[in-house]
C-alpha cells in the first residue's frame, strides 16, 4: 500500500495510550495501536455471531435478518444463545468495538498533534447507543427492551416503540433531536455549498476566500459565523443531535409512561390560563 | 492558543469593519452599519451587518410578511380574538387547507381559501429568495452551489405542499400550518400509507439526514483539531496544502483506510445534505400516487420480516366501532359543515 507523498514523515512513534510501543505499527494505510486489535477483535466477533444468528434464523434475506433482544421474563439475567443471548454478546461485541474505535481515534490525536473534537463527537453517538441498549434497558429492568440488530426489524421496533406513548413526536426531547438533525443538515450544506461555491468559482474565474465566503452569508442573510465558527457550529448542533435522541429515549418509560401528547397538560394548565 | 481553538473562546477578535466587496454601479446598496457582538464573538466572528437589500430580497420579506400574517390572524381569529388564549393554544393551533370536497377549486376564504393564499406568498418568499441566494453568488463571482443545495429542500417542499396535492387531484392533501398539527399531519400520513419506514426513498432521506450529522461531526471535528495548524482556512489549504490539511487527511487514513481532501470532504457534504431532501421528496411523491401501503408493499418485495403469530389478539375492532366507521365513511365530505 503506497503512502501519500507527505506521508512518511509523520509516521513516527508515540502519543499511545496502552501497550507501549507493542502494537505502535501501521497495515497498509491503518494505524493498529492496543484499539486497534481491541476493534478488529470485537468487530470480527460481533459480526462473526450476527452470521451465526443468522444461519439459525428462518431467513438469509437481508432486509428481514434480525438479531432479537432476549423476551422481558428473563429481566436483566443472561440468556440462553437462542433466545437472547446471542443478543447480549453482540451487544458487548459492539460496545467493545465502539469505545476501543473512539481510543484509537484519541491515539492517532496524539500522534498527529491534533485535538480531541473528532473522539469527543463520535462519543455522542455512542452515548446514544448505550442509552437505547444499556440504560434504558436497565433503567426497566430488562434487557428485552433493547432493539433488535435488523434492517427492517429495528425500524419496527421505532415505530411499536414510538407507538406505545400513542405520538412520539410530542416528546419534547425528541422534539429537539429532531430540530437538531435537520438543523445540522441544513447548515452542512450551506457550508460544503458554499466551500464549493469558493473553490469552483465558474469558468475564467479566480478562486475566492474567507473574505468573499464571509460577504456572502452577510449579503444574503446578514451575518456569516466564520470559517473557524461554522465548525464550531456544526460540532455542537450534531453533538446535540445525537444527545437529545439518547435524552428522548430516556425519558420514555423510565420518567414517563403516559402517552407524550399528555406531557403537554402542564402547558395548558399554567394558572394565568389554566380557568379560559 | 489552545484556549481560542475550543468550542468557544474567550478572546473575541476585533478587527476593522469589513464593508464587504464593492457592489457593481446597477446593484441595490447595503444597509445597515456593522456592530460587534461579543457573545457572537465567543464562538463566530463578531461583525453583524451590513446585509444587500435588493429587489428580491424586499419582495420576498414582503411575502413572507403576508403569509405570517394571514396563518397568524387566521389563528387568532379560531379564538375569537383572545389574545392570552392565543397564546395558551399557539402550539396547537393551525391553519388547515380545504376539505375535500372543494378538490383543486378555489375554496372560500374561510374554508381553506386563507390556508391557499398563505401557501401562494410563503412559496412566493422561498422562490423569490432562492433568486437572491443564486444572485449574490453571481454578483460575488463564486459558484451558485448553495443556491442548489437550496432548491433541494424547496423541492420537498414544493412536493409536500403543491406537486403531490395535484396530482392527488386535492388540495386537501397538502400540509397545515401549525406546530402541532404539522407534526399530526406526518405521523396521520405515514399511518395512513402503511409506515412510511418501509418507503425505500424515506429510508434513503434517512440515510442521508443521519450521515449528514455523522459527516458534520466528523468534519466539524478534523477542522477544530486541526485549528491550531490553522486548518480552518480551507480554501486557502484546498489551493496549497498546509500541515492543518495534511493531518486532517491523515487522521482519517489512519482511521479507517480512507481520507477526502479538502475539498473533496465539502463535495460529499454537499451531496449528503441535497440528497436528503431530494429523496425525501421522491418518497413523498410516490406515496399514495403510486404506492398506496408501503407495508404490503414491503411483504411483496419480500422486505418485510416475518413476526410469530401471538395469540390472545382480537380478530378485529369491537362491531359497534366497525359500524360507526362505516356510518362516517358513507357520509359525503364536508357534509357535516
Amino acid at each position: 500500500m503506497p503512502m501519500l507523498s507527505y506521508e512518511p514523515k509523520y509516521r513516527v512513534s508515540g502519543g499511545t495510550l496502552v501497550g507501549g510501543d507493542l502494537f505502535d505499527f501501521w497495515i497498509g494505510p491503518f494505524y493498529v495501536g492496543f484499539f486497534g486489535v481491541a476493534s478488529a477483535f470485537f468487530a470480527t466477533l460481533g459480526t462473526a455471531l450476527i452470521i451465526y444468528g443468522a444461519a439459525m434464523g428462518p431467513t438469509w434475506a437481508l432486509f428481514r435478518i434480525s438479531i432479537d433482544p432476549p423476551p422481558i421474563s428473563y429481566g436483566l439475567h443472561m440468556a440462553p444463545l437462542r433466545e437472547g443471548g446471542l443478543w447480549q454478546i453482540i451487544t458487548v461485541c459492539a460496545l467493545g468495538a465502539f469505545v476501543s474505535w473512539a481510543l484509537r481515534q484519541v491515539e492517532i490525536c496524539r500522534k498527529l498533534g491534533m485535538g480531541y473534537h473528532v473522539p469527543i463527537g463520535f462519543s455522542a453517538a455512542i452515548f446514544a447507543y448505550v442509552a437505547l441498549v444499556v440504560i434504558r434497558p436497565v433503567l426497566l429492568g430488562a434487557w428485552g427492551y433493547g432493539f433488535p440488530y435488523g434492517i427492517m426489524s429495528h425500524l419496527d421496533w421505532v415505530s411499536n416503540v414510538g407507538y406505545q406513548y400513542l405520538h412520539f413526536h410530542y416528546n419534547p426531547a425528541h422534539m429537539l433531536a429532531v430540530s437538531f438533525f435537520f438543523t445540522t443538515t441544513f447548515a452542512l450544506g450551506l457550508h460544503g455549498g458554499e466551500i464549493l461555491a469558493a473553490a469552483n468559482p465558474g469558468h475564467g474565474e479566480s478562486v475566492k476566500y474567507g473574505e468573499h465566503e464571509s460577504v456572502y452569508f452577510r449579503d444574503t442573510i446578514g451575518y456569516s459565523i466564520g470559517e473557524l465558527g461554522i465548525h464550531r457550529l456544526g460540532l455542537f448542533l450534531a453533538i446535540n443531535a445525537g444527545v437529545w435522541s439518547a435524552v428522548c429515549m430516556i425519558i420514555s418509560g423510565p420518567f414517563w409512561t403516559h402517552g407524550w401528547p399528555y406531557w403537554w397538560n402542564w402547558w395548558l394548565s399554567i394558572p394565568i390560563w389554566s380557568h379560559l | 492558543m489552545a484556549k481560542f481553538h475550543s468550542l468557544y473562546t474567550s478572546i473575541a477578535v476585533r478587527g476593522p469593519d469589513e464593508p464587504g466587496i464593492p457592489l457593481a454601479d446597477d446593484e441595490f446598496g447595503r444597509v445597515g452599519g456593522a456592530w460587534h457582538s461579543r457573545w457572537l464573538g465567543r464562538i463566530g466572528e463578531m461583525q453583524v451587518l451590513p446585509t444587500y437589500l435588493g429587489a428580491t430580497g424586499i419582495a420576498s420579506l414582503v411575502c413572507g410578511f403576508i403569509a405570517i400574517e394571514i396563518i397568524g390572524l387566521n389563528m387568532w381569529a379560531s379564538v375569537n380574538w383572545n389574545p392570552l388564549i392565543f397564546i395558551k393554544m399557539l402550539p396547537f393551533l393551525s391553519l388547515e387547507p380545504p376539505p375535500p370536497k372543494y378538490g383543486l377549486s378555489l375554496p372560500p376564504l374561510e374554508d381553506g381559501g386563507w390556508w391557499l393564499a398563505a401557501g401562494f406568498f410563503l412559496t412566493a418568499a422561498i422562490l423569490l429568495w432562492w433568486v437572491r441566494m443564486y444572485r449574490r453568488a453571481r454578483a460575488l463571482k463564486m459558484g451558485t452551489h448553495v443556491a442548489w443545495c437550496f432548491a433541494s429542500a424547496i423541492w420537498l417542499y414544493l412536493v409536500l405542499g403543491f406537486i403531490r396535492p395535484l396530482i392527488m387531484g386535492c388540495w386537501c392533501e397538502a400540509v397545515p400550518f401549525g406546530v402541532i398539527s404539522h407534526l399530526n399531519w406526518t405521523a396521520t400520513f405515514s399511518v395512513r400509507y402503511g409506515n412510511l419506514f418501509y418507503d425505500p426513498f424515506h429510508m434513503l432521506s434517512i440515510v442521508f439526514l443521519y450521515g449528514s450529522t455523522m459527516l458534520f461531526a466528523m468534519h466539524a471535528g478534523t477542522i477544530l483539531a486541526v485549528a491550531r495548524f490553522g486548518g480552518e482556512r480551507e480554501t486557502q489549504d484546498i489551493v496549497d496544502r498546509g500541515t492543518g490539511q495534511e493531518r486532517a487527511a491523515l487522521f482519517w487514513r489512519w482511521t479507517m483506510g480512507f481520507n477526502a481532501t479538502f475539498e473533496s470532504i465539502h463535495r460529499w457534504t454537499f451531496w449528503f445534505a441535497t440528497l436528503t431532501t431530494l429523496c425525501g421528496g421522491i418518497g413523498i411523491l410516490i406515496t399514495g400516487t403510486i404506492v398506496d401501503n408501503w407495508y404490503l408493499w414491503g411483504v411483496e418485495h419480500g422486505i418485510a420480516p416475518e413476526y410469530p403469530q401471538v395469540g390472545g389478539l382480537p380478530d378485529g375492532p369491537p362491531p359497534k366501532v366497525v359500524i360507526d366507521m362505516r356510518q362516517r365513511a358513507a357520509t359525503p365530505p364536508g357534509a357535516s359543515r
